[in-house]
Order: C-alpha cells, then sequence, then structure tokens
C-alpha cells in the first residue's frame, strides 16, 4: 500500500492505509481525531460531515483516496477558536443535547452559508435534512443557522466597509 | 430525604480530591426508611453508608461536584450540580464537574425514569446549605465573632461589621474540622434568592460539542487497543452451527476471530454471542465481517412473523382478559343496550436508534476490568461485566462518557460484556464498535402492542362506562422468560391510572409471548396506552360532535386527586391531582389559539394530555395534509407542569425534543420481523424523523409550580402520537388507528 498525503485542517497528513479506506475511519481510528462521528455507514445521517474542498461530505462515503489532493476540514479544524460563526450561534442557542450529530449538523450548516450567505427555510431543510438529530434539536439548528447567516452577512458588510 | 456527613476516608474517592480539601457526602435515604433513622442524627452505620452526592472544596476555591449521573443529553450534569452551587453560593466559573465512576456508594445510576432531579434534587440541596453553613462557622471562629454575622456570598465569606472576607478556598480546611451541623440547622435560600437555579445559562459539555472535543463512548481509547465487530444470530437464541473465516483473513488489518459463546436465558444483559472480527482499526474489522460466513442453527422465535403476530394481539384484545383495574360496572352498564363505541390501536416495535450505536472499550488484565462506556447505567456495567468474565464486581472499573443518546439502549449494557469477553479471550484492550445495522437489528425493542377500548355514551356522548383491553409482550421477559403478561410497572404507565371521571370503568390486560430482547424506550408503555386512550377520547368527541378541549376537560370531570391504591411514599408526595391535567390542557388550548383556529379542509389542531412520570403534559399539534396525503406540523403548543423546575432551558428543549421523538413514533418508526428476524437495518428503512419532516416550531410553556419536581426527559412523548392522529383526522376525516400513519394517508 502507498502512502497518501491529505491536507486536514490545513496540515499535509501522511497515512499508509488502504486506498479504499473511508476517510471517517481514517480519521477517527488512524490520526485519532474523534471529532467527526459515526452514525450509520451508508451517507444516510450526516454524523460523520467533513468539507472536502469546501463542500460538505459525507466522510464515511469518501475513500481516502478521493481525498488525495483536496482540502479536508473537520470540526477541530473549522475555526481557531471555535468561533466560526455556526458555532458561535450553536453555542449562543444551546443547541446540543446529546451533541453527538452535533459535529456532523455543524459542517452541514457551515458548509450551507458559504454556498447561500442567506438561506430560506426551504434551502435549511434542503441541506440538512440529511442530518439526523435523534434528541431533536432541529428548531433550535434552524434558528441557529438564521443567526449565524445576520452575523456572517454582518462581517462580510464590515469587511468590505 | 438526605444526610450529611463528612468524607475523611478519602480513598473512598479514588484520589479525586487532594488532602487538604473540604469534602461533604450526601447520603439519600429511602422514603421508607425515614421513620427508622429519623432522630438518630449521625448515628447511622457507617459501614452501611452510601452516600450518593459529593461535593468537595479545594484549598484554591475549587468546587468540586461528582456527578453520578449520566449525561445522553438531558442537561444533567449541570442540573444536578447546580443545585449544589446555588444553594452554596458558589462562583459557576469555580465549578468542576467530575463524572463518577460505576460504584454502589453513590446509590442508583441508573439514569432512566425521568427522576434525577426528582430523586437527587433535595439531597443536592442540603449539600450545598451544610458545606454553606460550615463555611460560615469556620469563618466566625478564625474571627472571634457569632456565626449569624458571617454571610456567604459569591464564594467568599463575609463579615459586613468589620468589612472582612474569606474565599472559599482559604476556608475550606477549617470548614472541614467544624461538626456537622443538623439537618434543621440549615438555611436554605429563598427562591428569590437563587443566582443558577430558574435560569437559562449553558451546560458544561455545550463548549466541547460544539468544538468536537466532547468524549463519547465510540471516542475512547487505551494504548494497545485493538477493534471488533460482531456477527450475531439473526434471530433470538440461534446457536452457532459453524462459521467460515478464511476470506476474513485475508482482509487488510484484520488480526484474527473470536467466538462470543451464545447467552444463557433469560438473556437480560448478557452479550448476545456470535463471531468477533478483531482488526486494527473498525473499518478493517467491519470489512472482515462482511467476508464472514456463519451458519446459525434455529431457534423457537425463528417463527416470529410480525403480520401474523399483529392479528393475533388484535385478537386477543376482543376477548375479555384480566383486569388490572375495576370501578364500578362496566358490564352492566354495557348491558343496558344504550349508544356504545369501540376502536382497536396498535403500535409495532420500535427501536431507540441512539446517533451513536452502542460502543464500549474494556481492557482486561491482572483479573480486573476497566471499562469505558457510553452507558445509562455503570453499576450494571459491573454486574454484567462481572459475570461474563467471571470476577468480582468489585474488580470492574466503569468510566462514563457522554452518551450519544440513550432513551433507554444504553441501560443495558450487552456491548460492553462483549468488549470485556473479547479483551479477556485475547489479552488486549478491545474497543467493540456497534454498526448502525447492528444497532436496528439487535436492539431491546419497544414492545408491539394491540388496545381494545370501548364506552357506553350518554345522550351528551359523555361516558358511562370505559372498557379498555390491552396486550403487549413485557419488556420482563428480558429478565424472565416466563413473563407472558405486562407488569403493574408497565400497567401503571397510563393504563390503571385513566384520569377521567367515568363511573365505570375497567382496565385488563392480555398475555402476548416475546420474541425478540424487549427493554424500556422513552416514555415506555405509555407510549402504546397514550395513543390508545388519548386518540378514543377524541373519537368520543367527535361523536358527539363536540370541541375536543371542552369535551377532554368535561370527561377529566372535577378537579381532584384520584387513588390509584397504591400505598407508596411517592404515591403520596406525587398524587395524580387532575385539577393539573385540566391547567396545562386549557394552557396549551389558549396558547395555541385554539379557540380562534377552527379546522379547515387539510388543516387543523388537536390535543392530547397525559400524565406520566409524574408530570401533566398537554400539547396541541397543528398539521397540514396536502392532497397527495403528505403531512406537514406547522407548530406544536406543548403546555407542562413538571413541579419546580431548574435548569427551564433544558426542560424546554427536553419538550421540544420529545416533540420531534414523538412525531417519529406518530408518523414513521417501525420495527418488522419475519422468519423471527428484523427486517429493518438502517434510516433508510428504518426512518426517523428529519429536519422537514419535523414539527417546524415547539413552543413550550412551563407552568409555574412549587410542587415537588417530577420528570422531564421522558413525559413530553406520550402525548405526540395521539394529538398528531388527532389533528390528522380533523383535517381529513380519516382516523389512524395503527401506527404509523407513513403511507395511510397517500
Amino acid at each position: 500500500m502507498p502512502a497518501m498525503t491529505i491536507n486536514i485542517n490545513g496540515k499535509d497528513r501522511t497515512v499508509d492505509v488502504s486506498p479504499d479506506m473511508p476517510l471517517l475511519w481514517v480519521l477517527r481510528d488512524t490520526l485519532e481525531m474523534t471529532g467527526t462521528k459515526f452514525g450509520c455507514g451508508m451517507g444516510l445521517c450526516g454524523a460523520c460531515t467533513v468539507h472536502l474542498n469546501g463542500a460538505a461530505v459525507r466522510s464515511c462515503q469518501t475513500a481516502i483516496k478521493n481525498a488525495v489532493g483536496k482540502k479536508v476540514v473537520t470540526i477541530e479544524g473549522l475555526s481557531a477558536k471555535s468561533d466560526h460563526p455556526v458555532q458561535v450561534c450553536w453555542r449562543q442557542g444551546n443547541v446540543p443535547q446529546c451533541g453527538y450529530c452535533q459535529s456532523g449538523q455543524i459542517m452541514a450548516a457551515a458548509a450551507l452559508l458559504t454556498q447561500k450567505p442567506k438561506p430560506t427555510d426551504a434551502d435549511i431543510d434542503q441541506a440538512m435534512r440529511g442530518n439526523i438529530c435523534r434528541c431533536g434539536t432541529y428548531q433550535r439548528i434552524r434558528q441557529a443557522i438564521k443567526q449565524a447567516s445576520e452575523m456572517k452577512v454582518k462581517q462580510v458588510a464590515e469587511v468590505k466597509r | 430525604m438526605s444526610q450529611i456527613d463528612l468524607i475523611t476516608r478519602r480513598k473512598f474517592l479514588g484520589g479525586l480530591f487532594s488532602a487538604g480539601a473540604f469534602v461533604l457526602g450526601a447520603r439519600l435515604l429511602p422514603l421508607n426508611a425515614l421513620a427508622a433513622t429519623a432522630g438518630t442524627g449521625s448515628g447511622v452505620d457507617s459501614a452501611a453508608w452510601h452516600p450518593s452526592v459529593y461535593l468537595g472544596i479545594e484549598t484554591d476555591g475549587t468546587v468540586i461536584v461528582i456527578a453520578h449521573r449520566s449525561e445522553m443529553g438531558t442537561g444533567i450534569r449541570t442540573g444536578l450540580p447546580t443545585i449544589v452551587a446555588d444553594e452554596l453560593d458558589a462562583d459557576w466559573s469555580k465549578v468542576k464537574v467530575e463524572q463518577a465512576l460505576g460504584d454502589t456508594k453513590y446509590g442508583s445510576q441508573d439514569t432512566d425514569g425521568s427522576c434525577s432531579i426528582r430523586d437527587f434534587g433535595d439531597a443536592m440541596r442540603d449539600a450545598g446549605a451544610t458545606a454553606r453553613l460550615m463555611m460560615e462557622r469556620a469563618a466566625a471562629a478564625k474571627w472571634g465573632v457569632s456565626a449569624d454575622e458571617c454571610k456567604a456570598q459569591n464564594h467568599f465569606v463575609v463579615h459586613a461589621a468589620s468589612n472582612r472576607k474569606l474565599g472559599y478556598g482559604e476556608l475550606a480546611t477549617l470548614a472541614a474540622q467544624q461538626p456537622v451541623p443538623k439537618k434543621e440547622e440549615l438555611k436554605y435560600k429563598q427562591a428569590s434568592e437563587y443566582r443558577y437555579i430558574g435560569k437559562d445559562f449553558p451546560t458544561v459539555d455545550r463548549d466541547d460539542i460544539c468544538s468536537g472535543r466532547g468524549t463519547f463512548g465510540i471516542d475512547a481509547r487505551m494504548p494497545g487497543m485493538v477493534y471488533a465487530s460482531i456477527e450475531r444470530s439473526p434471530v433470538l437464541g440461534g446457536k452457532m452451527k459453524s462459521f467460515d473465516d478464511q476470506e476474513t483473513k485475508k482482509v487488510a488489518g484484520v488480526q484474527q476471530t473470536v467466538v462470543i459463546p451464545g447467552f444463557k436465558p433469560p438473556h437480560a444483559f448478557q452479550a448476545l454471542g456470535g463471531v468477533a472480527v478483531i482488526a486494527t482499526n473498525t473499518w478493517s474489522a467491519m470489512k472482515g465481517r462482511e467476508a464472514l460466513k456463519v451458519e446459525w442453527e434455529s431457534s423457537d422465535h425463528a417463527s416470529y412473523e410480525s403480520a401474523a403476530y399483529k392479528k393475533s394481539l388484535l385478537e386477543t384484545v376482543q376477548k375479555p382478559q384480566k383486569a388490572a383495574r375495576n370501578i364500578g360496572d362496566v358490564d352492566a352498564e354495557f348491558a343496558k343496550g344504550g349508544k356504545t363505541h369501540e376502536a382497536v390501536y396498535y403500535v409495532p416495535h420500535l427501536s431507540h436508534a441512539p446517533m451513536e450505536p452502542p460502543a464500549a472499550v474494556v481492557e482486561f488484565k491482572d483479573g480486573k476490568a476497566i471499562c469505558w462506556a457510553a452507558t445509562q447505567n455503570p453499576q450494571a456495567v459491573q454486574d454484567t461485566v462481572a459475570a461474563a468474565v467471571g470476577i468480582n464486581k468489585k474488580d470492574v472499573e466503569c468510566h462514563v462518557t457522554l452518551l450519544g443518546g440513550g432513551f433507554g439502549r444504553k441501560s443495558k449494557p450487552d456491548y460492553v460484556a462483549e468488549a470485556a469477553i473479547l479483551s479477556k479471550a485475547i489479552g488486549k484492550p478491545v474497543k467493540v464498535s456497534w454498526s448502525r445495522e447492528d444497532d436496528i437489528r439487535f436492539d431491546y425493542y419497544h414492545t408491539v402492542s394491540a388496545m381494545y377500548v370501548k364506552a357506553a355514551l350518554d345522550d351528551k356522548g359523555k361516558p358511562t362506562a370505559w372498557l379498555q383491553r390491552c396486550a403487549f409482550p413485557s419488556m420482563m421477559s428480558t429478565f424472565s422468560a416466563a413473563a407472558t403478561s405486562a407488569s403493574g410497572g408497565e400497567l401503571g404507565m397510563g393504563w390503571t391510572n385513566l384520569p377521567f371521571d367515568i363511573p365505570n370503568h375497567r382496565a385488563e390486560n392480555g398475555p402476548a409471548e416475546h420474541h425478540l430482547r424487549l427493554g424500556w424506550l422513552r416514555s415506555v408503555a405509555n407510549i402504546q396506552h397514550a395513543f390508545a386512550i388519548h386518540s378514543f377520547v377524541d373519537e368520543l368527541a367527535h361523536l358527539a360532535n363536540r370541541d375536543s378541549v371542552e369535551y377532554l376537560l368535561d370527561v377529566l370531570g372535577q378537579p381532584r386527586k384520584i387513588d390509584l391504591g397504591s400505598r407508596s411514599p411517592l404515591a403520596a408526595k406525587y398524587p395524580l391531582d387532575t385539577g393539573r391535567l385540566k391547567n396545562v390542557i386549557e394552557l396549551a388550548a389558549e396558547k395555541s389559539g385554539w379557540a380562534k383556529k377552527k379546522p379547515s379542509k387539510g388543516h387543523a389542531l388537536a390535543i392530547a394530555a397525559h400524565w406520566s412520570f409524574l408530570t401533566y403534559v398537554a400539547a396541541v399539534v397543528e398539521v397540514e395534509v396536502d392532497d397527495n396525503g403528505k403531512v406537514k406540523i406547522p407548530r406544536v403548543d406543548i403546555a407542562v407542569d413538571a413541579g419546580r423546575i431548574i435548569s427551564p432551558d433544558r426542560v424546554r428543549s427536553q419538550f421540544e425534543g420529545a416533540s420531534v421523538f414523538g412525531t417519529g413514533i406518530a408518523m414513521m418508526n417501525e420495527i418488522t420481523a419475519s422468519g423471527g428476524a428484523i427486517q429493518q437495518s438502517n434510516f433508510h428503512d428504518y426512518q426517523v424523523a428529519r429536519m422537514n419532516e419535523a414539527p417546524v416550531q415547539t413552543q413550550v410553556h412551563l407552568v409555574a409550580s412549587d410542587a415537588p419536581p417530577a420528570g422531564v426527559g421522558e413525559p413530553g412523548v406520550p402525548p405526540m402520537a395521539p394529538a398528531i392522529c388527532n389533528a390528522i383526522f380533523a383535517a381529513t376525516g380519516k382516523r389512524i388507528r395503527d401506527l404509523p400513519v407513513k403511507k395511510q394517508l397517500a
């Protein structure tokens, strides 16, 4: 097996694993980065969501060989001080209950706001329906996304000024 | 009731506190032990002394509170310490919460039944008040002034007259030399003095979770750890005939296979048995398992077919069964030949499906087992692991991680036993992580049930007799194969405590055999009982052509406390008070705008109200049903009377969550079996409520109450399914009596 180099949270990491191994398990077991969670192994629940070149992907469905040469961002690297607007608004709204799905929820929401800075309710449904929360925090997630959207839009406006 | 003692035997606490720290333990006295110990002061036999709560103050001022209950999303790791910190007048930023190991010295650690605040809140309060008084007295002694002149204020004791103050850290060692005050000497804060109780502030785990740092069972690691994935018999009790692991061993990363012997009935929390694939990582273990060929013998449970079983349950409830509660004479009332109405309801098996599938890491070494597990019940881990690997319970050390959801599943530590057996077999620490397929196929399922209800009606459509019959395999079958009818505990969940004012009433229960492992799932038997009863009362309201809320209040009758025949101290402390149920019904109706929102085609509101876990809940659900039968729930209003509330935000969040959980039960959750094997396997065929299917907003309305605290984790679930189905009826004229709704409206 050839060693592979992937860029995770801005750092190149070299791993010597099967090229078919899903990114999820490389992160969790090989690199011991357990912020990204396992939920279903079939791309059905969103718990393992990370960013691949800025887009939300299910890391359980992404073979490591397909991440080579691309930029992977996980919950650990979404922001330097856990201060991404989505994280800030998640805290403000006390969104988490058990918290297990929240890494994936936060990563999906952050990607949504990159694509659509001002998402409608339908946009939010569409982007977030793939992320299951059994505790049922959906309404706070929706609220936090809207607040993060406002915060981001404000931040961008300030930068432009 | 609780009693406080000073802890001097520090080793008792495993080195958590330093030598100079001031440590108190609050012992929870069982209500029925009060009479025996009242007035004996500290003369309780110390050998039998089991504090449930520990509070320590370090010389640097850090207040350490041991959380002995498991965190699965209710906020209990924050809620109980909140009570101590407030009563102690501690600075919350100096409070550190430490998770307890499993140990009988804490009393019950089984975090289920919505009872953590109810059962431990008073002990927490006493611990805080005791420590505060000892701090004040220690300061008074040091200054040579009267203790009455010293007052604790935000982590200091202040003597205003001389303008002196000492921090809690400075006082810790001195406080430890003070005699422990008697309970009657304690002065509790007034509610108006609370700084944390009743206020919204973050949980201790919130920030870790939002940055991916929270450690769950599946995240635990030990040096030298290997990973296991286990193939189990698809049918309960099927023994292994043979297996072939040739292809498995070719998978990169696979190290070996290990056979886990089958369980001896009753299955209880034992490992199911099977063939484990051991590998250097989770993925290799799973791939190796896919390549494994195992042949299983059949078992008695291979006859289990959900469709046929449903038919037999429906037949059972249409024949007379054993009465569990009987008031007046329903038969005589029915014999009068007046107007009657009857209906049969059905609720399928449900799976917990917590987002974190069961996971644990165990190292078996030198006759001891060290476990890290997402568990609701670390003492059950100790018992189960000890039995599984043949060691003493005290040699099982159970560390409790955060739980990625529990809902009752993680009270059953079969997965920890698996890891222990494997670690003992191969001499390395082993992580067992269940796949989602394992989780859905090998759960301790919520039971399958049928309910029959019949009423005789007067000229206003009000019941003069009410007969109800249920049948479902009991979850007690998990502990005794002979259990073929429901336990009193199960029937007490919404079946034998009908709160309606009906002169003739009989509640019956019929027999049912189990074919799966059964267990408790968030709100347990209340799920099916509430569905039948609150659907039926809504049917009667419509038959009578009366407003559902007005009808419900009429059937509920005058506010009164119902004698349920229990002589337990809990029943005496928490009587079923229909006045409180009436109040939440009125509140939910008012907040939802009930009076103004009249049903139209495809759009309607409906109500259901249920008392469970000693809490009164009414839910008004608004639904929209389109021409294709697609259901949308724009809004839910839930009114809650749970007695005194510690953390309003976390209470609201539990009911918001229950609204979603209950929507899943109503709309799409369904487990079925064929040939004894479960037919669902993952979230594509065991569907749960997603954001676009969940209620868009759930408004929670909390009743301000001075009553003793009751449950909040579960009681939001039961009213949801009947309220949703009642609303669907009001919007479409289609009465759903079999859950889930799924495609019945298409």
